[in-house]
């Protein structure tokens, strides 16, 4: 019966053409505007790692104590370390994998004489990351520990600008030369840009870097950080040396604790460590430590805005009060209707077979109205791009799943709206339609 | 076929009760065509709804072909309904959208037919009230006699045990009205059971039996009087 009700759906429809059009728009503008603002909230929303957010936690120690504090989340906590304590944590190697890090940049300068040097945004890091944040390769792998703890002069590069400067071809081995030092590169990585950017929200929704090096050879060139970098009383002795003994905050830390028991273990290091910074006379505070899961670190950074969810929240309002609307077109059409339902009726349709019919008719206006919204949908991402800054209008993509979430929205809302119409239309009494006729 | 005993329909408001059927029995054979004759606020439609299970009684018992239709629920009683009867209406009550074909399949559909028995079944009832040239017509590209011959085809097509018709020919002209009265008889001679509620004391007389109703009761159960003529005419 199912395709015999469709078809009735696509008559019924047809048979009013102002009413059905009317309905459409009513649950497509509203689905248009929720979805917008939905698409946009899933994408800052959306866990960047999903298979392994749970296992990688971002660092905190409180090097400054309580009166200097400026966090926002009155816990004392900066989301960054300094290059002290993140040098005597990586000395320590209490959990399966770590990796401070920094933004930094250089010029680059193409072998091709041709081309033109130009600025990348680089990082500096330990071999870890790779595959602490499921890095794949393209061509190659990262830098071994060997070259690592010799600060060789390597490192991985972004498929694109392996696109950009080899052409996409196998680039390994070849000389990259960055501020006038010649790094040889060692892996190409396939496309790999998580949203947000959650191992260092200072670019939150900014694109992944093109160069990775290792970090002991970047600190030992003096790459410097072009990311955020925070200090209070004592900004250090001037110098690159001064910088890196100071109390600045800079570098941010991660650790891989796959287990419950190895995040545990993971935090009484860490507060062992503060203990001894405390004892060392270094920290005049008892030990303030924290180690977050991704998804707490996103939840603590404030990654989605409350002002985000309130507009998720008027959108949905809105798509409310148009659903209301279209419900309102339905009774009035289903109602126009009961002379066919009182036949219907007459001819043995029960109650069930009236309501499932009707229902099915204002699955159908759903079904369109939702493809009317995926279309005003595209269009108001369109528009946010043109309003929002590079970075923020990535966000602004309708994915597969966006599209199956607002068509799944937009049928089971409208047929939610037509439960009332179609209750109606099944307590229609043949004999009352019938006598009228 | 059809037994009705002491049965009663009372219509309620707040402050009145209005009987349009009162201590009403009728008992129709298998095979008989009954007329159902009245004035105007007889209860001849009231009687007909409730024949048709289209409405409930207050009082009484009906049988219809051997089962007691008392307390039924919506889905019995429209399984009932969908197997059991045909309709016929005055104003034929064809679905607009629908053409020819589509609307004598629409009861079928409630019944769970297969699509091939469907299509068997609406080719042989449009072919027998003869409109199988006309079966993608919609209803109104049609005459009036040729929709109620839609109709009729739609109540046959179920092969109902009991073809319950309201006024037939109330909206036909003459010509036509006599061209589905005849078609009413053929199915009767071929063993119909039919119960048509009329005004008209000339259809009435087409019928076996003539039962007529007065305000909400039974009055009168007679022979026709065409059929008395008929007999009383020496061969």
């Amino acid at each position: 019966m199912f395709n015999y009700y469709m078809a009735l759906a696509v008559l019924s429809l047809k048979r009013n053409v102002v009413l059905t059009v009317l309905m459409i728009a009513a649950v497509g503008v509203g689905i248009g505007a929720s979805m917008t603002m939905l698409t946009v909230f899933r994408a800052m929303a959306e866990d960047p790692i999903p298979n392994k957010s749970h296992e990688l936690f971002a660092v905190q120690i409180d090097n400054w104590g309580p009166r200097k504090s400026f966090s926002s989340n009155g816990d004392n906590l900066s989301e960054q370390v300094s290059y002290t304590d993140a040098m005597a944590l990586m000395s320590i190697r209490a959990a399966k994998r770590q990796s401070a890090m920094y933004a930094t940049g250089a010029a680059l300068t193409p072998e091709d004489p041709e081309r033109r040097p130009f600025r990348v945004h680089a990082r500096a890091t330990y071999a870890d990351f790779f595959p602490m944040f499921s890095v794949r390769f393209r061509f190659g792998a990262s830098w071994t520990a060997a070259e690592e703890a010799e600060r060789s002069e390597v490192l991985v590069i972004s498929r694109e600008l392996n696109d950009k400067v080899f052409a996409g071809a196998n680039s390994v081995g070849k000389t990259l030369n960055l501020d006038g030092h010649p790094f040889r590169v060692v892996g190409v990585m396939e496309h790999w840009e998580p949203i947000p950017k959650f191992y260092d929200l200072n670019d939150m929704y900014g694109k992944s870097e093109e160069i990775f090096v290792p970090f002991g050879r970047a600190i030992e060139n003096q790459m410097p950080s072009w990311g955020n970098t925070n200090c209070h009383d004592d900004i250090g002795a001037p110098g690159w040396d001064g910088h890196l003994r100071s109390e600045c905050v800079w570098v941010q830390f991660w650790a891989e604790l796959p287990t419950a028991a190895e995040a545990e273990h993971y935090r009484s290091v860490l507060n062992n460590y503060a203990a001894d910074q405390q004892r060392s006379g270094r920290f005049h505070w008892p030990p303030n430590t924290r180690v977050r899961d991704v998804r707490e670190w996103l939840t603590y950074q404030h990654v989605v805005s409350n002002e985000a969810r309130i507009l998720v929240l008027v959108s949905f309002s809105f798509l409310l009060v148009c659903l209301l609307n279209a419900m309102g077109l339905m009774l009035a059409k289903i109602m126009g209707r009961a002379g066919d339902i009182g036949i219907r009726r007459a001819l043995g349709a029960n109650r069930r077979a009236i309501f499932s019919q009707c229902l099915i008719e204002a699955g159908v206006v759903g079904l369109a109205g939702g493809c009317l919204g995926l279309a005003l949908t595209a269009l108001g991402l369109v528009g946010l791009r043109s309003l929002l800054s590079e970075s923020v209008s990535r966000l602004t993509h309708l994915s597969i799943s966006d599209v199956a979430i607002a068509l799944i929205l937009s049928i089971v809302a409208t047929t939610l709206a037509g439960l009332y119409p179609t209750w109606r239309a099944a307590q229609v009494q043949p004999v009352w339609q019938l006598k009228a006729q | 076929m059809l037994k009705m005993t002491h049965l009663s329909k009372a219509y309620r408001t707040e402050v009145v009760e209005t009987y349009a059927l009162r201590d009403f029995s009728i008992d129709v054979s298998e095979g008989e065509f009954v007329a159902v004759t009245g004035p105007s606020g007889s209860g001849k439609t009231t009687f007909l709804s409730i024949a048709g299970l289209l409405e409930e009684f207050s009082g009484g018992e009906y049988q219809l072909d051997g089962a007691n239709v008392r307390g039924l629920n919506d889905d019995q009683r429209s399984k009932l309904r969908n197997e059991k009867i045909g309709f016929i209406f005055q104003a034929f009550n064809l679905i607009a959208d629908l053409n020819v074909q589509d609307n004598i399949d629409v009861p079928l559909r409630y019944r769970g037919f297969d699509a091939a028995e469907r299509r068997r079944r609406t080719q042989e009832a449009s072919r027998r009230v003869g409109l199988s040239a006309r079966s993608r017509h919609y209803p109104a590209e049609l005459s009036g006699g040729q929709q109620q011959r839609v109709a009729i085809a739609r109540a046959l097509a179920g092969s109902p045990r009991l073809l319950l018709a309201d006024e037939p020919t109330g909206n036909l002209d003459t010509q036509m009205a006599r061209g589905v009265m005849d078609l009413l008889e053929e199915l009767h001679r071929d063993g119909a059971t039919i119960v048509m509620v009329t005004h008209d004391p000339e259809l009435a007389v087409r019928a076996d039996r003539e039962v007529h109703i007065v305000d909400g009761q039974v009055v009168e159960l007679s022979v026709p009087s065409r059929r008395i003529a008929a007999a009383s005419i020496p061969t």
